[in-house]
């Protein structure tokens, strides 16, 4: 999985503990010899404070213990038993005082079965509060023997069918087998088979045979999603998981079982078949299909994308994404995509000419409007960066400028009824006042009565929003940047061939002021460019400004000119966004 | 000689006993609760007064009643566990899901004297402030949920259920639930969850002890039928009284469910160690020893999923002498009081008090195949250990009793059992494994003989 250093791939950072509380709600503990203090109280699934668990304070330590069942945003189960971890607690007199070691050290009372007091007593370390004293063995012989035995539990009814598997490459079997399994197993009886190729629902295939019943997918579905779609028929190595109705399960966040499904049982219709895990590049990124800018990974490979999933982002969307913005990629990819710059020639038509041509005629049309006889149409699915220098252009002509308004229908979880992925970078930079769109009218307004002259169109198809081509066709310079052909570049007098989110770097704000920035996955098709890096070039054309040369010194430079931006640098958005004032 | 003692199947198994109410009052029923009902706030040395409620509690526990399920917990500690401040309800469950291989005890309770076990649960839910109450009844046993709901009908009919109970001011309510015909829904938190409407998955402890976090996440107090009886008992004797009868710690009495290569199969009501296991398959009052001309081969003492015990062996136990000190005594197997602590000294448990004899005609693996099947197809399938292992244990038997074993299967057996005990969720672990850990360590000659013979045969065959 090798990525360039742009894109900054690397495996996500664990979840910052929860902030240091005082000294006093400290526990000190031992974890393999080693003693640590760590708090009294961590985040549960819900973000609640409860009882530090053996599992948190193994991770405070540095110390992964293996697990199956767990997963830190969903209830405890406790049922694939692999983070079993052998322990002691310090045993207690009849006077409830520590018994001590000649050497003055508490003596450690290993846990036993309590009816074969020779054999260690594992306990989960998910589900198992700390306490004070306790000695914590994740790297113990008994310890290592019970995650074997977990193991080969597992594996003695699983298909071993790793060459055909989705999940190959990213699948906590194998990693787990490699890490702690035994390369043999004893069991020479016939296998349990299953349901194979089970249609859960539109988007959700199931191998019922490679399922390890960790029910991540079922508390997922219940207790997130609110879906009880999900259960187990039949009984013990029979168990099965299944929809309450085959193809019935199809709420909007199907597809985050996948994510949490640790092996290949639950896969993506989508994706299945579709690329090798260990080929594609992953890239941080954002998703653009509504306000709420869950945090993404992009995989792709030779400039082409696979799949979106969610990076946790407790902010924003913890560890889960929707399942129609996950899917909603496949535009990036289309063959109509606009490759080259345009410029209309009378009598000859639109012709394909080089970005120099067209920035130089641009930059001889702008430098001749009036004051005043400019309009913008920006859009919010542009970047802040990119809508900052758009904002510079039209304060050097006295601009009316605006974006256009999308809203549709949310939901409790993470869909936003705003469908822009930048309403409030739009706001902020000064392109749009509170309410989005409401300057289009005037604009139209100044097109029919002929003061408005030159009309700049970013990412919008304006004849869908109150520009009819009558109104545009009025006009002396019609400038469009988009990515796909619309009406409006068909009217237009240059065309400019822009960039997907994906193609390109730049931040975006979402609805509660996240400032979140994004990073490039592919290479943009034929001529097309940032829109930051020509705009860049036409603001230093028309007003003479050039401050920066990359979109770190842009960003930097518009946190220190936009006031809603104040104090804020590139470097500092970290991978999961700051949050400003809105 | 060695004699039954009932206490609880007093009336049970006499002519004319009939399960309705009035049968019930006229042999004294009901007469432990309007006895606690008219009890007083009794004043402490130290000028505070303790509750009629607490008062039975305290006795209770000073009875020394253990928990006639399996496990022999202290029935007043079980309740003294009970979270009485979170201001939120306490719940009681009767377990009446009795389905431990060997054992039928508590359907003669049900039976025959169904008013008992009400009356018993009723004294139970008024001494832990309980107002509403679950009786739990295994799904195969329909007639017993019949005759249950008729006298929980009869007992309200009669105010001794409902609102203001014999004008009290105590309000309790008793729903009955049949069970769909899960074994593990024995487990309390299994239990719990069944009764909840969900699928009886056993629940993590911590955080999730019944006591604390029960049923709807409420207190909750579970009691097998028989515990729940004798509560009655000890409200009607006086924890003084009752304790006098069984032994030491091991107080009281119990019905033992006998079945197997005995003459006379049966149950026994008998003093809780008064008995000795010799006893109860030999003596004509009870078993009446094997069939002629059979020896005993072993006896699985406390319900199927207790370690097999071998004949021949012996055990050393603790036992006080008349100075008071302990001392080791060696106890041959048919000397072995019948009680909780004797049988858990020989390495093994009374739990439902079902003992299973097996005589020289048995085949060893034969039964173990049996029992593994039993455990194969309960297991619920939640954890890892059990699900994967029960199975797997039961197919190794399969293949062994259908000519196909191995010598290595010995071993092979115990290493899957070995990874399954202490490592579950619940106590099913060890229920599954503990039949194949012992029935092959004691047995392991009768298991490499048999797999050594086919792998005889089977090489045999080749050529």
């Amino acid at each position: 999985m090798s990525a360039p250093a742009t894109t900054e791939a690397k495996p996500a950072a664990p979840p910052a503990p929860a902030a240091p509380p005082p000294p006093s709600d400290k526990i000190k503990i031992k974890v393999d010899g080693r003693e640590v203090e760590v708090p009294k109280m961590m985040p549960d699934w819900q973000g609640k404070p409860q009882p530090t668990t053996m599992l948190q304070a193994c991770q405070l330590a540095a110390h992964e213990v293996p697990h199956y069942c767990y997963h830190p945003k969903l209830p405890i189960a406790g049922n694939c038993r692999m983070c079993l971890v052998e322990f002691g607690t310090p045993q207690m007199g009849p006077d409830r005082k520590p018994v001590l070691n000649e050497d003055g050290t508490p003596k450690i009372a290993k846990s036993v079965l309590p009816y074969e007091p020779g054999t260690p007593r594992g306990a989960i370390a998910c589900a198992t509060p700390i306490s004070p004293g306790m000695e914590i063995y994740p790297n113990s012989p008994a310890t290592k023997q019970m995650r074997e035995a977990v193991l080969e539990s597992l594996l003695i009814n699983h298909p071993l069918d790793c060459p055909i598997c989705d999940q190959a490459g990213e699948c906590k079997l194998q990693e787990y087998s490699v890490e702690h399994g035994q390369a043999q197993s004893r069991f020479v009886e016939a296998k349990v088979h299953k349901p194979k190729a089970v249609d859960l629902g539109p988007r959700i295939v199931l191998d019922d045979e490679r399922c390890v019943l960790c029910t991540r997918c079922i508390r997922f579905t219940k207790d997130i999603a609110g879906d009880d779609a999900l259960g187990i028929v039949n009984r013990g190595s029979y168990n099965t998981i299944a929809a309450w109705a085959e193809g019935k399960f199809d709420n909007n966040y199907t597809l985050n079982t996948v994510d949490i499904c640790p092996v290949g049982a639950l896969t993506s219709k989508d994706f299945r078949f579709q690329m090798r895990v260990w080929f594609m590049k992953e890239t941080k990124s954002l998703c653009t299909s509504c306000g709420t800018g869950c945090n993404i990974v992009v995989g792709s490979r030779e400039e082409k994308v696979y799949r979106y999933e969610p990076r946790q982002n407790d902010a924003v969307n913890s560890t889960w994404m929707c399942d129609s913005g996950r899917l909603n990629y496949k535009w990036i990819g289309r063959a109509d995509r606009l490759q080259k710059c345009g410029m209309r020639i009378a009598e000859r038509g639109m012709l394909e000419v080089a970005w120099p041509t067209a920035l130089k005629a641009i930059s001889a049309k702008l430098a001749s409007a009036p004051s005043g006889s400019v309009a913008i149409v920006a859009s919010a699915r542009q970047t802040t960066e990119e809508l900052f220098l758009l904002a510079k252009l039209a304060k050097k002509f006295n601009a009316l400028t605006d974006s256009v308004a999308r809203n549709a229908e949310g939901d409790k979880l993470l869909v936003n009824a705003d469908k822009n992925p930048n309403s409030n970078g739009a706001r902020l930079t000064g392109i749009a006042g509170p309410q989005l769109g409401a300057n289009l009218a005037k604009i139209s307004d100044g097109l029919r009565s002929g003061g408005i002259r030159t009309l700049i169109v970013f990412g919008e198809d304006v004849t869908k929003h109150g520009i009819g081509a009558d109104l545009l066709a009025k006009l002396d310079t019609l400038i469009v940047s988009d990515i796909l052909p619309s009406a409006t570049t068909a009217a237009a007098h240059f065309v400019l061939p822009g960039c997907a989110h994906l193609e390109k770097r730049g931040t975006f704000v979402n609805v509660k002021g996240r400032v979140q920035k994004f990073m490039k996955a592919v290479e943009a098709p034929g001529d097309a460019r940032p829109e930051w890096e020509f705009l860049h070039e036409l603001v230093h054309n028309v007003t003479g400004q050039n401050g920066f040369s990359t979109i770190e010194g842009l960003f930097n430079e518009m946190a220190r000119e936009v006031p809603g931006f104040a104090g804020l640098e590139w470097a500092k958005l970290g991978d999961t966004g700051v949050t400003v004032q809105i | 000689m060695p004699q039954e003692h009932r206490l609880i199947l007093k009336h049970a198994d006499q002519p004319g006993y009939t399960p309705d109410l009035e049968c019930y009052l006229r042999h004294g029923g009901y007469d432990a609760l309007k006895k606690v009902l008219a009890l007083a706030p009794k004043d402490l040395p130290d000028g505070k007064k303790m509750s009629p409620q607490e008062q039975v509690r305290e006795d209770v526990k000073a009875s020394g009643l253990r928990g006639r399920g399996g496990a022999g917990f202290s029935a007043g500690i079980k309740w003294s566990l009970v979270d009485r401040r979170s201001g939120k309800p306490i719940y009681l469950i009767c377990n009446a899901d009795e389905s431990e291989p060997g054992t039928f005890k508590d359907r003669q309770i049900i039976h025959k004297d169904p008013h008992q076990l009400i009356e018993g649960m009723i004294l139970s839910c008024w001494a832990n402030d309980v107002k509403l109450a679950y009786l739990y009844i295994r799904g195969e046993m329909p007639q017993g949920a019949k005759l249950l709901n008729k006298a929980l009908d009869e007992a309200r009919a009669k105010n001794f259920l409902g609102k203001n109970i014999l004008g009290s001011g105590f309000d309790l309510e008793i729903h009955l639930h049949r069970g769909a015909g899960a074994y593990i829904c024995g487990e309390e938190t299994g239990l719990i969850e069944s009764l909840e409407g969900k699928r009886a998955y056993p629940r993590i402890k911590p955080p999730y002890f019944p006591a604390v976090l029960g049923l709807y996440m409420c207190p909750t107090i579970v009691n097998n039928v028989e515990t729940l009886c004798h509560v009655k008992h000890i409200v009607s004797m006086g924890p003084g009284e009752y304790a006098k009868l069984g032994t030491p710690n091991n107080t009281g009495t119990r019905i033992v469910s006998l079945s197997g290569d005995v003459k006379r199969p049966g149950y026994f009501e008998i003093e809780v160690g008064k008995v000795t296991i010799g006893e109860l398959i030999n003596d004509p009052a009870f078993g009446g020893g094997l069939r002629d001309g059979r020896k005993l081969k072993a006896i699985i003492p406390g319900g199927s999923s207790s370690k097999i015990l071998k004949a021949g062996e012996t055990f050393k136990l603790n036992r006080k002498g008349a100075d008071g000190q302990m001392t080791k005594v060696e106890v041959p197997l048919l000397d072995l009081p019948y009680d909780f602590d004797s049988l858990m000294g020989a390495g093994t448990m009374s739990g439902s008090g079902a003992i299973i004899v097996l005589d020289d005609t048995r085949d060893i693996v034969e039964a173990l195949a049996n029992l593994a099947e039993f455990y194969a197809h309960e297991s619920c399938g939640q954890c890892t250990p059990c699900r994967e292992g029960a199975l797997w244990m039961s197919k190794a038997l399969h293949r062994m009793t259908h000519g196909e074993g191995r010598k290595a299967d010995a071993d092979y057996l115990l290493h899957i059992a070995q990874n399954i005990q202490g490592r579950t969720i619940c106590a099913f672990g060890e229920a599954a494994a503990w039949p194949v850990l012992s029935f092959v360590k004691k047995f392991k000659e009768d298991f490499e003989a048999k797999g050594a013979a086919d792998e005889a045969k089977a090489a045999a065959a080749k050529h």
